[in-house]
């Protein structure tokens, strides 16, 4: 037989490794033939490698190739291995060529590359810690690790691209590259110098579409249903016979609450969202839900937990909208701090403090934080050159400037970047700069600023990263995020900033500055503290005692986990660091992205007009919560995952199991004699509630959400398989049955109320009343099952627990929150008969130019039909055209562009 | 046809007695099989083998190791290129190069009929609609 590869082809890897099993088996030729060559007659597309085999047949699949290798030296075939062949050919394969496509032909890095493949990488780890097996189909290296080996090699090899804290992954890894056939396959085809080595054969490939769903998919990881021994069986009895029994007692919830000595001191906080925006449901699941869910989780665990949060209010965004709406800075922060309040409050976010970052404290506290690092050499001064417009009297931020492109003459480059050619811009570097909101002009000015010396407190920083980091639950893309910045290289931040609306800057010389956002809004934090309580330094100054989780998107990341903690290091006062960098990923809105501009999606005060029920709305965006990888908010999935999910599976069977003490055992639990089928339910619901416990431990709140959820099912099956309602009309031992199956249900019934209080803290309370679920087993969540509805016991009424959504309610609810109509561009002759249009409309026509013009260019890249492209090439320069309308310049100039 | 559809017509022309049930995970709607004894089973092609060899009839996974082999690459072909939403011209690459790679065979694997022409069949089903005018009919026993 006879091999045919290409130089750089990745499939060369797995098969290479392979071949070594053939050996004194049968005769294997090698060729190498051009990326382009078609060795195959029946295919039109080229395909290396392939195998012709003796017979003629040809081999075109690389995993048929291994598998054929490993068949002729007489290994079998086994479910195992064709899942995970299976698995790679249409998860994994998709994920990587994307990956490589990236990194190798497109240059790019980080996230970039990394972001399709995480969660392949995720799942390989997450099976081969869950079997305890070195290997991917048992105890010995077999087909399906060289197949995976071969396909990840390329990437896995540079450590930037294989997540620490994959740690089986890792080890697997490891042991299969060293080992002698997949190191010489590597050497052979990347010839040491990495993925490079594959270039040649990648630039001649067609780019990869995307891996379509499975990057916004929003079904978590199915788990599988473990084997019970004897003794978790046993354990799991006696746990649930001592029942209220082994409650500790309640912890009296203080007032303000302290870090106390001897306990879990739990801090969270969830980044501030900043005061001019209405947040919107990504913004929501982002940070105060996640955080929320976990503060509440802490409580239920009895750890001494104090949430915070509060608006961001400084900076030139606010002092904009206050030009805009006619009101002083400080009138918008009380307008939009309340309107954030109200909002959290809707969504029942469990805050012990929700306060704000213009108050003296937060001026004492950042002045004292400057001070010491001035002291102690931390801050440096240099002069900037800055756009100044006279007109309006201010230093103008990039984004308030545009002019003509200094590189390719594009007359509307903005401020930091041309979006003609992309070039990086110096906002000073423009030529005729005009400033956005007045249009005049603005002139250069030097500025003295001050900066934080970054280089001089990275050893530092390093430092307390290497202590903080092993064993932490900081979430991958957070310690990416860091790690990539700390491989860069950190550079000097400027920390001040020409504005009024701001800290002050306590220095001669900087009277009419204020700090800059990156400097001052993480001490908002400890300033909301402080107005809390005037012991905050328990808190904020405690490191031995205090657990810090800090909950964000994760575009905040460098904040909290490097510019703060620099600052706070240089400082030298042993401040609370994080502990638990907690970062999401983002949410999208349907197909796109929420936009307050273009009115798509939907914003945190719209959702208490849709007469959904928070709890709903927490629930969903639980489900969906973008942990991990990103994932998308559908009205449609909203809709099948309440009818699904809530009312069919976790309402219906809650309520079952609460109707049949009502209807068969006038309302008092009955007695139950547990059976081993009993005791074996009893031994799976105690290991998914401790499953639930690892998880949350590890804030990962939307795989948590998914144990509830199994539980329930356990729960429907076993009352489905034993029905109570036919054994009730039974002789006596029918009739006990009966009682011992209603028995058990309602008492899982009575766990998932509390399990389900983090997530859905209404629907937990209701079910609680309904069950008169006594007071300590209510707010205390152990790691064993208990029976906390004894025999006897009394409960009250049963109603049901949820509504069904229908679909023309969502479908109605879909129009209204957009999506379909954001195409739709306003008539020319609307916008003409604003003679000026504002900043924030000609802001409006600006994103509708960009994303219009990446649409076309998507377009021209995936060569789509030329009708469709020439439709929304016009529509580009449709909207172009009302843009420099609304910008108050002549149709001419488009023209007259040419012309130069 | 939806997997879970497509597997229980496997299992009746499989003559399999007993009816499993499947479930279906992620927006491509992979199906999964729940077993007694042992862990889930992911994956149309995986469980169509599965069931095969449930059913006493490991022939049809092939019987020496270049077919074998050949079974799996074409199962793998219908996951992986018969499943993908393509436009109208890959569908009538893929339908010429499956003409032409039959043009001497009457099964993928040669003389021999396997889960491959049966899952190969199933996938192409949806197509043969649209495309009367390729022969595809040489695969059918």
């Amino acid at each position: 037989m006879r091999l045919f590869v290409s130089e750089g082809a990745p499939g060369n890897l797995p098969v290479l490794a392979a071949a070594g099993r053939v050996r004194g088996r049968a005769e294997l030729l090698i060729s190498t033939v051009g990326p382009e060559e078609c060795m195959v007659p029946f295919l039109t597309r080229p395909k290396v490698p392939v195998l012709q085999l003796d017979s003629g047949n040809y081999l075109f699949s690389t995993s048929s190739i291994c598998r054929y290798f490993f068949l002729l030296s007489g290994w079998e075939q086994d479910d195992l291995t064709n899942q995970w062949l299976e698995w790679e050919a249409t998860e994994l394969q998709p994920a990587l060529s994307a990956a490589l496509y990236c990194l190798v032909v497109q240059g790019k890095k980080g996230e970039d590359v990394l972001g399709p493949v995480r969660r392949a990488l995720t799942h390989i780890d997450h099976s081969l810690s869950r079997q305890n097996c070195p290997f991917l189909a048992g105890e010995t290296e077999s087909l399906a690790d060289i197949v995976l080996w071969g396909a990840l090699y390329p990437l896995l090899q540079d450590p930037a691209y294989l997540p620490e804290e994959l740690g089986a992954l890792h080890s697997w890894f490891q042991t299969l590259s060293t080992q002698e056939p997949c190191q010489r396959a590597a050497e052979t085809v990347l010839k040491q110098q990495g993925v490079l080595a594959l270039r040649p054969y990648l630039q001649k490939q067609p780019q990869p579409s995307p891996p379509d769903e499975s990057a916004v998919t929003n079904e978590p990881e199915e788990e599988e249903l473990a084997t019970l021994s004897e003794e978790e069986i046993a354990m799991a009895v006696t746990a649930w016979e001592n029942g209220l029994e082994s409650l500790p007692p309640l912890r009296p919830r203080q007032n303000p609450v302290l870090p106390v000595a001897g306990e879990r001191n739990v801090l969270i906080t969830s980044a501030l969202p900043y005061v001019n925006n209405v947040p919107h449901l990504g913004n929501i699941i982002g940070c105060v839900l996640s955080a929320d869910v976990f503060a509440r989780y802490s409580r239920l665990r009895q750890w001494n937990t104090l949430y915070l949060c509060g608006t961001d209010e400084y900076g030139t965004a606010t002092e904009t909208k206050a030009m805009e709406e006619g009101l002083t800075p400080q009138e918008i922060c009380d307008k939009y701090h309340v309107i954030h309040a109200d909002i959290y409050r809707w969504f029942n976010i469990s805050f012990d403090i929700f306060g704000r970052t213009t108050t003296p404290q937060q001026t004492k506290i950042t002045q004292d934080i400057f001070q010491r690092l001035l002291t102690r050499g931390f801050v440096l001064r240099d002069t900037v050159e800055q756009l100044r417009c006279e007109h309006c009297a201010r230093f103008l931020a990039d984004r308030f400037v545009e002019g003509v492109c200094p590189f390719c003459g594009y007359e509307e480059a903005r401020g930091d970047q041309c979006d003609k050619c992309g070039k990086l811009i110096n906002a000073i570097e423009l030529k005729k700069p005009q400033c956005k909101v007045c249009r005049s002009c603005p002139v250069v000015k030097s500025s003295q600023h001050l900066f934080l010396d970054l280089p001089k407190l990275e050893k530092r920083l390093e430092e307390w990263l290497g202590k903080t980091l092993p064993g932490s639950d900081w979430t991958p893309n957070a310690r990416f995020i860091i790690r990539s910045w700390l491989r860069d290289g950190l550079k000097p931040r400027c920390i001040t900033r020409d504005l009024k609306w701001g800290t002050p800057v306590p220095l001669e010389g900087f009277e009419d500055k204020v700090f800059y956002v990156w400097f001052d809004a993480t001490i908002g934090y400890l300033s909301i503290t402080a107005n809390y309580t005037d012991q905050w330094e328990r808190w904020w100054k405690n490191p031995e005692q205090v657990d810090l989780y800090q909950f964000m998107a994760k575009d905040n990341v460098p904040f909290h986990g490097l510019v703060f903690p620099c600052s706070a290091l240089g400082t030298e006062d042993n401040y609370t660091l994080v502990s638990h960098l907690i970062a999401t990923e983002y949410l999208n809105y349907e197909d796109g992205k929420f936009s307050k501009s273009r009115g798509v999606g939907v914003f945190g005060d719209m959702a208490q007009d849709t007469g959904i029920p928070a709890d709903i709305w927490r629930f969903y965006l639980l489900y969906i919560r973008p942990e991990g990888q990103d994932s998308a908010f559908s009205w449609a999935d909203m809709l099948l995952k309440n009818n699904s999910e809530l009312l069919n599976n976790l309402g219906n069977f809650i309520n079952r199991a609460g109707m049949f003490v009502s209807k068969f055992f006038g309302g008092y639990v009955p007695e139950m004699v547990l059976t081993p089928d009993d005791q074996r339910l009893l031994a799976h619901v105690t290991l998914e509630l401790r499953h639930y416990h690892q998880l949350l431990e590890k804030v990962r709140i939307r795989d948590a959400l998914r144990s509830i959820l199994t539980i329930s099912r356990h729960g429907n099956q076993y009352i489905q398989v034993n029905e109570p309602w036919k054994r009730i009309k039974g002789n006596e031992a029918d009739r006990q049955r009966a009682g011992t199956v209603t028995g058990l249900a309602v008492n899982i019934a009575a766990l998932l109320s509390v399990m389900l209080q983090p997530y859905m803290p209404t629907v937990s309370t209701t079910i609680q009343d309904q069950l008169q679920l006594p007071r300590p087993a209510c707010s205390i969540l152990l790691t064993n099952f208990l029976c906390t509805l004894p025999a006897g016991h009394q409960i009250g009424t049963v109603s049901p627990l949820f509504q069904k959504l229908e679909n023309d309610q969502i479908e109605s609810l879909k129009q209204r929150f957009g999506g379909g109509q954001a195409k739709v561009s306003p008539k020319p002759e609307v916008v003409e008969t604003v003679t000026t249009a504002g900043p924030q409309q000609i802001q409006v026509l600006m994103d509708e130019v960009t994303k219009q013009g990446n649409t076309v260019r998507e377009l021209k890249a995936q060569k789509a039909d030329k009708n469709q492209i020439a439709a929304e090439v016009a529509k580009l320069l449709e909207l172009k055209k009302q843009l420099a309308l609304a910008e108050g310049k002549p149709l001419e100039t488009s023209k007259g562009k040419k012309k130069k | 046809m939806a997997a879970a559809a497509e597997l229980a017509l496997l299992e009746k022309s499989l003559g399999l007695s007993k009816r499993n049930k499947y479930s279906a995970r992620g927006d491509r709607q992979i199906p999964v099989l729940q077993t007694n004894n042992g862990p889930s089973l992911t994956g149309l092609t995986t469980i169509a083998a599965h069931l095969v060899k449930q059913a006493n009839k490991e022939y049809l996974l092939g019987s020496t190791a270049e077919e074998k082999a050949i079974v799996q690459q074409w199962l793998e072909y219908r996951v992986t290129q018969v499943d993908k939403h393509s436009n109208k011209d890959d569908i009538r690459t893929l339908l010429k190069d499956l003409n032409a790679y039959l043009e001497d065979k009457v099964y993928l694997t040669g003389y021999n009929f396997t889960l491959a022409d049966i899952l190969l069949y199933y996938g192409l089903h949806r197509f043969i609609s649209i495309f009367i005018g390729v022969k595809l009919t040489t695969e059918l026993p």
